[in-house]
């Protein structure tokens, strides 16, 4: 078989025009507490259960980014959502009420990327006037669809990282004005072969490291050309081996490669092991500090590639490895 | 002074049945659930062969209060129940046994579901 | 991809982190310990109020069964359990958390389906192979028996 190298497609007229974060309370005390929209206080919102509270965050950072784009529902063209329970219910009960023309996406941790890709693809390809792009994930109903009821006391091993709970929204339209989607690359399933399930970093790497090269070769690019190269959450075991993958091409990502798991939480302070994890924690991370930083300049040029871990608990318990994926997404400010 | 003996010899022998544990957790990456089975099925076998009686003689608590005194109680129960009644004992002796145990996580399980609500984990370390 | 599963798994195997068995034995032993000399406490104490040895046993076992689900109910167990590791999932009082956690937390799903089918999720295979073994050694028992009569 040969080695399919996909396509980095190009976009001309696709910026983002607003954005929004809403996060849980740990999220709040971590080193970029007081840069979200919205804190969640008890990380219920009001909700009976914990995954009709997430469904809340992303009700709210929708709500977020209408209230600043000055638009009502009915002026959105399409909205691109996901997050990591069984049906995506956290969107589809979240958004109901909405009545947006609504597509599912799923792509584990990576979903928020993969949402921006599709929201700048139907902006830049004119077919809707403006895009949203939303995903979420919540600790406590991701521990007890993947892991453990919250009450118990499982031993979390060094390499396991924190579900993130927050939810990250944006608009994409055809503003003019930064921050521009410019070029993105679709991810591959790349299976390392990892089969331990509180080790998704590890799972993770191999389709970042792939995703990444090919973003570089399509854009004639280096690493270096870039202010910043944010992975979505590979956590600390999953930057080491990324780091460890460019080196032995002779590239060396290190200097200006940041990733959101490592970033939402303070590992020293906060018990998160290898660090956070979910699609809230990219999306916040983005929503939150990224993109107000490329909007004003302060960042020029940005690779955003969310990853995810295509981990299923019946896979597993079947004997399957975990598979991976990776989507890039570059920003300017230009 | 034989009080303080008593006390020290259930934390010494209930501490290290634990450390056992530990290890399999840090060396084999066991599952919690792959651990308590094995405690309990490590329980009925050492039980069986005579070795765990001994052992709880010795440390007490440190011996009955880990899960391989769960599962030493099974087998005590079996073997006393064929005794009694013959093969028909095989199969009511280790709950007849057990049944305070069982019966009371269940009792307490219904009564906690009904009473708390779950919580949301905290990571302060 | 340029490497093969077998090299990236040593990689990654380099990468990642082992638990630090200096602190996990030590806690866990200390933890473990004190729980059990608490039962060996509530065995004197019963033994004491003139139960016999058996029922003695039982009321222990009940007791730290109970103050266990009290413990899971107000979120501190699992606390505990962070740091214990092993030492607060082999005591009884483990298994008791391990049935009276998913009671709580899968309540939201019902009375029925939700808190009464998924109560034994976790703990269920203990009593699986726990009681099978047993019978096991009981139809063993039985026949080494009749040859030895």
């Amino acid at each position: 078989m040969g080695y399919c190298t996909g396509k980095t497609f190009r976009y001309d007229r696709a910026s983002i025009q607003c954005y929004a974060a809403v996060v849980g309370k740990a999220e709040n005390e971590g080193p970029y507490g007081g840069e979200f929209d919205e804190v969640i206080d008890d990380n219920r919102g009001g909700a009976d259960t914990w995954e009709q509270a997430e469904a809340q965050f992303q009700k709210k950072a929708v709500g977020h980014v209408l209230r600043k784009s000055g638009l009502s529902p009915e002026n959105i063209g399409v909205m691109f959502a996901g997050d990591l329970l069984n049906q995506c219910v956290s969107s589809s009960y979240g958004l109901k009420d909405y009545y947006i023309p609504f597509l599912g996406i799923y792509g584990a941790c990576s979903t928020f990327a993969e949402g921006l890709l599709l929201s700048g693809a139907m902006v830049n390809a004119g077919y809707v006037d403006n895009a949203i792009a939303v995903t979420s994930s919540h600790f406590s109903s991701a521990e007890r669809q993947f892991r453990f009821p919250l009450n118990y006391g499982g031993v979390r091993p060094p390499t396991a990282q924190w579900t993130a709970t927050a939810s990250g929204a944006a608009l994409v339209a055809s503003t003019g004005k930064p921050p521009f989607i410019r070029a993105a690359t679709v991810g591959k399933i790349e299976d390392m072969g990892v089969t331990d399930v509180n080790n998704m970093g590890a799972a993770m790497a191999g389709a970042a490291y792939d995703t990444l090269s090919r973003h570089f070769t399509h854009m004639g690019s280096h690493p270096q050309d870039y202010d910043l190269i944010i992975t979505g959450d590979l956590g600390l075991v999953g930057s080491e081996l990324l780091h460890d993958l460019f080196k032995r091409d002779g590239v060396d990502i290190e200097k200006n490669h940041k990733d959101c798991g490592l970033m939402l939480f303070d590992r020293a302070t906060q018990d998160v092991h290898a660090g956070g994890s979910g699609c809230g924690c990219s999306a916040s991370m983005m929503c939150g500090h990224f993109l107000k930083r490329i909007e004003s300049g302060e960042l020029d040029r940005v690779l955003f590639c969310a990853t995810g871990a295509l981990m299923s608990t019946t896979m597993v318990q079947q004997g399957g490895s975990i598979p991976g994926i990776a989507h890039a997404v570059e920003l300017t400010s230009y | 002074m034989e009080t303080f003996l008593e006390y020290a010899k259930a934390f010494v022998v209930g501490g290290a049945l634990c450390v056992v544990g530990q290890l399999l957790i840090d060396l084999t990456k066991l599952t919690p659930a792959r651990i308590l089975v094995s405690y309990v099925v490590a329980g009925v076998l050492l039980g069986a062969v005579g070795v765990y009686q001994p052992l709880i003689d010795f440390a007490g608590g440190g011996a009955t209060v880990p899960l391989t005194g769960f599962g030493n109680l099974l087998a005590k129960g079996v073997k006393e129940a064929v005794d009694k009644d013959g093969l028909i004992g095989a199969l009511t002796g280790g709950l007849t046994s057990a049944a305070a145990g069982v019966t009371a996580a269940i009792v307490a399980g219904l009564l906690a579901g009904l009473i708390f609500k779950s919580g949301s984990k905290i990571n302060e370390k | 991809m340029n490497i093969s599963n077998r090299e990236y798994g040593e990689l990654a195997k380099k990468r990642s982190p082992n638990s630090k068995m200096y602190k996990t034995l030590p806690k866990a032993f200390l933890i473990g310990g004190i729980i059990c000399t608490i039962g060996e406490g509530l065995l004197n104490l019963y033994a004491y109020l003139g139960l016999n040895e058996e029922h003695a046993g039982a009321l222990t076992s009940t007791t730290l069964i109970f103050l266990s689900a009290l413990l899971t109910g107000f979120e501190i167990y699992d606390r505990i359990a962070q740091q214990a590791g092993a030492g607060s999932l082999v005591p009884i009082t483990g298994f008791a958390n391990a049935v009276v956690s998913p009671a709580i937390d899968f309540k939201s799903e019902g009375y029925v389906l939700g808190l009464g089918a998924k109560m034994f999720v976790i703990a269920g295979p203990v009593i699986v192979y726990g009681v099978s073994a047993s019978v096991l050694y009981g139809i063993v028992y039985y026949i080494v028996g009749l040859f030895m009569k």
